[in-house]
This record gives C-alpha cells, sequence and structure tokens, in this order.
C-alpha cells in the first residue's frame, strides 16, 4: 500500500475537522475497552496467561529459525508448499503465480493486514484477477477504494449511511428504491452478494493469526465465519503470512488464543478459530485441492535481535488501539498506512523507514496505557522513544526542537538550575498574570495558549519552594 | 525461491547470532526446543474448567447461552431427530435438513417419528439447515470442537444459515488442552491433525458497521446444540 504517513501532520487536521469521523470514534470508548474488561474480570488467570503468552512468543523469537524449519516440514508432510519470500514485490509475485497456475478468475480473501502491506489486491487487479474481500468491513472499505482505518474493525470510520451509500452506488443491480436505513439490511445486502463470491471463486487467500510448528497448520480467527468460507469452497487455499506469526504448538496457541479475543473484542472466544492443516485428505467431501503458505519477512529479520524484537511478539489485536487517545481523537486513516494506533507508530517505521514516518512517535503523549492493556506485553512506550532517539541522533528533528531538547537537557541534568529557573518562572507569571488570573498568549508556548487559556500560578513560588519553607502539610 | 529460504534462514540466525547467541550454534535452545514440539505441555490452564463431570456440562451450557448459542438435552440418540424437528418449527423453518454422513441414518433415525426430510453430504449454499457431530465441547466458553472429515463436511459448518451439532454429554471436556490430548491419542504415527479443525463459539457475529452486533454475517444465524445424555453402555 502507498504511504501517506509522511503527510501525518496534514493527516490529522483533516481527521479533527471530521465530525463524522468524531462521531463514529466516540462510541469505540464504550465498546471494546468495556467489554475487554469485564472479560478480564471473569477470568482471574488473565495476567498470568499474559506472562505466559509473552514467553511463548520469546522463546519462539530466539529459535525462530529452528521453528520456521519446522513448519515447513510439517506443511509439506501434509501436502502443502511454503513460499518463502523476502520482499513485498516476492511474495505478490508468488500470490500471483499460484493464482495464474490455478487459471483464477476471482479470489475471495480473508481479512490479513499482511495482505493490506504487501497490496495484494492492486497486483491481482492489474493482472486480471478479481480479488472480493469478504471480511464485512473490509468489503466496504474496497468498495470505497479505502484502507483499513482499525486492523480488527477497518471500517469502524464509517457511519451506516455512508455505508448505505456506497450500496447503492456499487451494487447497482438492486432497486435504487430499496430501503437501506438499518444495520440489519446492509448486512443481509452483502452476505447476499458475497454468497455468490464464495461459491464462485477459483481460489481463496486468507491471512493467518499463527502458524504451528508442531502441527505445520495454520490458524484463523474471525466471528463472521468469511475465512472459513474462503478456505473451504475454492479449490485453492493461499495462507499470506509473516515469519513471527510462528507459534511451537497447539498447546502454545491455546494459550495466546485464551488473551487474544478477551483483548480485541472482550469475548471469551471468537466464534470461529480454526486450525487449517494442508489439502483436501481422501475421502473428504470439501476442502481445497492445493495448500500454499506464503511466508513473508519484509523487514521482520532486519526488526530481530534489535531494539524492536519485541514488537514481533504483536498478535494483532488492537487493544493498543482502543485504548490510545491519539487513536481515539484522529482514527486509524491519519497514520497514513496499514497499520495505526501505538502498535503501528512503532511498526511502520521499522517497516518503512523513520526517514517517511517521523511523525507517528512523536504522535503520542507516552500516557502508557498500550503497554498495560498489551496482552503479550510490548513495551510500546519505550519503543516511541527509542524512536525519538534515534530521529534526534540521525538529525531528522527540526532545528527549533534540538535546540529546546539541549537546552532542557542542560537544565534538567542541574537541579539547581532547574529550580533557579522555575523560581524565577512562577515569579515572574505570579506578578504578569495578578490582574487577569490567566495568560491568552506566552511566548513559545502560542501552539498551546491558542485553544485554550493558561490559569496563572498562585504568588508564593513552586512547589519545591514552599517544601523548603515548611508547609509540609497536616497529618502526614 | 530457494534462495529467498537460506537468505531469510540466514539472516535469522545472524541477527540472533549478534543479539547473543541463540541462534543455531547455541545447541541447548536448539535440544530444548525440539524437546518441546516433540512432546507438548500444557501451558496455565484456567481453574475455571475443572469441574465434576455434572457442573462441567452445566457450565457448558451456560456459556455456550452467553456466545448466544441455544442448547437442548435430549436422553438418547434416537431422541436428536424429535428436538431438532421442535426446534425448526419454533422457529418457523422448513423441516428440511442436510446432515454429516456420519450420523445419517441408521446412526440416527431422522424420519422414524418425524416428517424431517433428510439429505446428507456437504453443503452446497441451498440448504436451510444442517446437522453435525462434534468431536468435542469445551465448558470453559462453551466451544464445540468440530473435526473435518467424510463423515463431517466442512461445510455444513458454516453454509447454511441454521446450524444443529449433536454432542454427548460426555464429549464435553474442561478445557481445550483435554481435547488436544484426545485427538493426539487418537492419531496414528503421530499424524493427527484432520485437514480442518473448527472451534466455534455461538452463530456467527459481525459488529463492524457502527458497532452495532449483529449475528448471522457469513456464517450461521442460528447455532442449535443438542447434548446427549446417553449412559454409555455397560461393556
Amino acid at each position: 500500500m502507498e504511504s501517506t504517513t509522511a503527510a501525518f501532520r496534514e493527516n490529522t487536521a483533516k481527521a479533527l475537522g471530521d465530525a463524522k469521523l468524531r462521531d463514529a470514534l466516540s462510541k469505540l470508548t464504550d465498546g471494546f475497552p468495556a467489554r475487554r474488561r469485564e472479560a478480564i474480570a471473569r477470568l482471574p488467570e488473565f495476567d498470568a496467561l499474559r506472562d505466559a503468552a509473552r514467553d511463548i512468543k520469546d522463546h519462539v523469537l530466539a529459535n525462530l529459525d529452528f521453528y520456521l524449519e519446522a513448519f515447513e516440514a510439517r506443511v509439506v508432510e501434509a501436502g502443502g508448499t511454503v513460499h518463502w519470500c523476502r520482499t513485498a514485490a516476492e511474495a505478490r509475485t508468488a500470490i500471483l503465480r499460484i493464482c495464474k497456475t490455478a487459471g483464477a478468475k476471482t479470489v475471495t480473501k480473508g481479512k490479513s493486514m499482511i495482505g493490506e502491506e504487501i497490496a495484494i489486491n492492486e497486483h491481482l487487479e492489474v493482472h486480471g484477477i478479481e480479488p472480493v474481500e469478504t471480511d464485512l468491513g473490509e468489503y466496504i472499505i474496497q468498495l470505497r477504494y479505502e484502507p483499513p482505518s482499525h486492523i480488527i474493525a477497518p471500517a469502524i470510520h464509517l457511519s451506516k449511511e455512508q455505508v448505505a451509500d456506497t450500496f447503492r452506488e456499487k451494487h447497482h443491480h438492486l432497486s435504487p428504491g430499496r430501503s437501506l436505513d438499518e444495520p440489519r439490511v446492509l448486512l443481509d445486502e452483502a452476505r447476499g452478494e458475497l454468497r455468490r463470491k464464495f461459491i464462485g471463486a477459483d481460489v481463496g487467500l486468507t491471512g493467518a493469526n499463527m502458524l504451528i510448528a508442531e502441527t505445520g497448520s495454520i490458524v484463523l480467527v474471525t466471528n463472521e465465519g468469511n475465512a472459513d468460507l474462503t478456505y473451504s469452497l475454492p479449490r485453492v487455499h493461499i495462507v499470506i503470512a509473516s515469519l513471527e506469526k510462528i507459534v511451537p504448538t497447539l498447546e502454545d496457541a491455546t494459550t495466546i488464543l485464551r488473551v487474544l479475543a478477551r483483548s480485541a473484542t472482550g469475548q471469551e472466544m471468537s466464534v470461529y478459530t480454526t486450525f487449517c492443516t494442508g489439502p483436501k485428505r481422501q475421502g473428504d467431501l470439501d476442502g481445497p485441492d492445493e495448500f500454499h503458505v506464503v511466508l513473508l519477512d519484509n523487514g521482520r529479520t532486519g526488526m530481530l535481535g534489535g531494539e524492536f524484537h519485541e514488537m514481533l511478539r504483536c498478535i494483532r489485536c488492537g487493544a493498543c488501539l482502543n485504548h490510545c487517545p491519539v487513536y481515539k481523537a484522529i482514527g486509524g486513516h491519519a497514520y497514513g498506512w496499514v497499520y495505526s494506533g501505538p502498535m503501528g507508530a512503532v511498526l511502520i517505521p521499522g517497516l518503512i523507514g523513520i526517514e517517511e514516518a517521523g511523525h507517528l512517535p512523536n504522535a503520542s503523549t507516552l500516557c502508557g496505557k498500550c503497554e498495560d492493556v498489551c496482552p503479550m506485553r510490548i513495551p510500546l512506550p519505550r519503543m516511541l522513544r527509542t524512536w525519538r532517539r534515534r530521529q534526534f541522533e540521525r538529525r531528522q528533528t527540526s532545528y527549533p526542537s534540538r535546540a529546546g531538547l539541549r537546552a532542557w537537557s542542560l537544565i534538567a541534568r542541574r537541579p539547581w538550575l532547574y529550580r533557579l529557573g522555575a523560581d524565577i518562572a512562577v515569579a515572574a507569571l505570579a506578578v504578569l498574570g495578578r490582574a487577569r488570573g490567566r495568560f491568552r498568549w506566552l511566548p513559545l508556548a502560542g501552539g498551546w495558549t491558542k485553544l485554550r487559556d493558561l490559569p496563572a500560578p498562585e504568588e508564593g513560588g513552586t512547589f519545591i519552594s514552599r517544601y523548603h519553607l515548611g508547609e509540609h502539610g497536616d497529618g502526614a | 525461491m530457494s534462495d529467498a529460504r537460506s537468505d531469510i534462514l540466514g539472516a535469522v540466525k545472524a541477527a540472533l547470532k549478534q543479539a547473543g547467541g541463540t541462534g543455531k550454534a547455541d545447541t541447548t535452545t536448539v535440544v530444548s526446543s525440539s524437546q518441546r514440539l516433540g512432546d507438548p505441555r500444557a501451558n496455565l490452564i484456567p481453574a475455571r474448567g475443572r469441574l465434576g463431570a455434572k457442573a462441567r456440562v452445566d457450565l457448558f451450557i451456560r456459556e455456550a447461552e452467553q456466545a448466544s448459542a441455544t442448547v437442548a438435552r435430549v436422553s438418547s440418540l434416537s431422541g436428536v431427530p424429535r428436538e431438532v424437528a421442535r426446534f425448526l418449527a419454533k422457529n418457523n423453518l422448513p423441516m428440511t435438513l442436510k446432515v454429516a454422513p456420519g450420523i445419517a441414518e441408521p446412526a440416527i433415525p431422522w424420519t422414524r417419528e418425524t416428517l424431517l426430510s433428510v439429505d446428507e453430504g456437504r453443503a452446497n449454499g441451498s440448504e436451510s439447515a444442517s446437522v453435525s457431530r462434534a468431536f468435542a465441547g469445551i465448558a470453559e466458553t462453551g466451544t464445540l470442537v468440530m473435526l473435518s472429515g467424510s463423515d463431517n463436511p466442512t461445510t455444513l459448518n458454516f453454509l447454511p444459515p441454521t446450524h444443529v451439532v449433536v454432542i454427548s454429554a460426555s464429549e464435553i471436556t474442561g478445557d481445550y488442552e483435554e481435547s488436544w490430548s484426545e485427538l493426539k491419542e487418537k492419531g496414528q504415527d503421530g499424524r493427527f491433525m484432520p485437514r480442518a479443525v473448527n472451534w466455534i463459539t455461538g452463530p456467527s457475529r459481525t459488529a463492524d458497521i457502527e458497532q452495532t452486533l449483529l449475528m448471522g454475517a457469513h456464517g450461521p444465524q442460528r447455532l442449535h446444540i443438542v447434548i446427549v445424555d446417553e449412559e454409555t453402555p455397560a461393556p
């Protein structure tokens, strides 16, 4: 996918001015986070399961070559094929070749973030093959030529009126006067359209939530059942997955599944969790004749063993997005690429380069909520700070920011200087603000005071100076 | 493509070696990894499912209903057709079924006491309701475990708008790990995974439009579980 990450400031300004988007995003807070809290309250072992899940992925990553080879061997034993791809371009080529060999005209697709990452839809279209997204949210945004705005709820930025308009425009074989007022009607229409596509598709392309080295199985998690129709109806099933999706055993996958749905949607378990192992067996009445796994690196080995190693534990649940004050204000599209929210702000610079994605690690208050809710205990704020440090070291930060940071580090490392500066500033503000009690404008803080006033401090000095004067409070 | 394979594995090994020697050279971790694959151990299992037989079935029912499935209990396999007919009538559905070959006549006497019209095989999208057989039920979350195979086609789980699943009370386990162990025991020569293992927890749903929860997105709108309480016959 083309990135618009470099235009993050413009994207953000547009998002903040979009009233419909604000409405849509305001529903996020009451939805996923509230249900997540309820689900976790029901499972006393949740935090211990997070530790176990983290340990599983740490073990896998430390022995990734071993598990990748074991996984490949089991896939081959089960009658499947593994296609190793270094780059997005190699993955696109591999998928197109399989589709062409199968004589495919239509490819149904389960939702896959890796599919978005390598922009497979555009590639298939250019070569005369019709890709059809089957997850309802993905289907809607495919019709609108939009990227997903949330990793598990791709159309979360849209209202039902916008969906109705899109269906009216794209499903022109249906009666133009039909009522499309309710989500139920919209769903039924999409279900009907997609049924025909499912039945007629030649190839089914899905992602994978996990790859299991013990059995060569791939794991698919959905609530709609679309991924299951995608792999069980066409003649060929292609799985596109990145290297780090691997786990050792079925038991390990099970542990991660226990934290995945609870973190994502607050469900005890997603409706459909599927373990696919190879193609159709002898005697089977359904299932694909061919089973291909396209195993993609696309920058992962570059993160392995480095400062962003732990990001490879991510299971794409979306909890960090749902709890992020920045994501909730601007939505996913502002991030300008496939991923968004805190995980996107760490991952995107790693995959497309910090030069292109430099704004993302800076668009964070570092409030730490993302790390609090991450089921894999990924230290996202630390990694955001690491990106900021790298930008500073590589002189990618603007001159005023660098000068400001240098001045700050000079002062912050010398307590006497800090206190002196604070005493002078507070005294000056107290005197200057005596008349109005607040400031409508301050030098160097014009951006901040543009939208709000700064209350003038009370006379009497800083906390520290008052503490030294003996104002320790009572009772303590 | 073999180039890409060796490049990727090479890059992985180099990155791990640089990070502290956990690559192939470190034989201790590889041994522990092969042990992990050869003799998989369960990780932490939540206490929720560790119950006696009766409480386990009760938990399974509660959790399945929580996930919007409906549940009925019958005392023997021969009671299944009447329960299915009752369920279809109650929901104003046609009395036609596509059933999995493994539970077609004579395993279950579908038409002896009902007016059901029954066909067996895989689903093709024209059916209004299907019946298949579960391998296990997981009390922990009210989840059904379905195995693909000639006797239990996968398409029955997903294409028809109404899906009925038959399970014996004795097949309901506390947690997922127990069902993996059972599956592994049944395997031959270390090969135990069918083409598809489907965990199903309630009927299909989506909240993709304005986060409004709707049942029956692509898979079934109704999931009805029939638990057979039959005593296992004495040997």
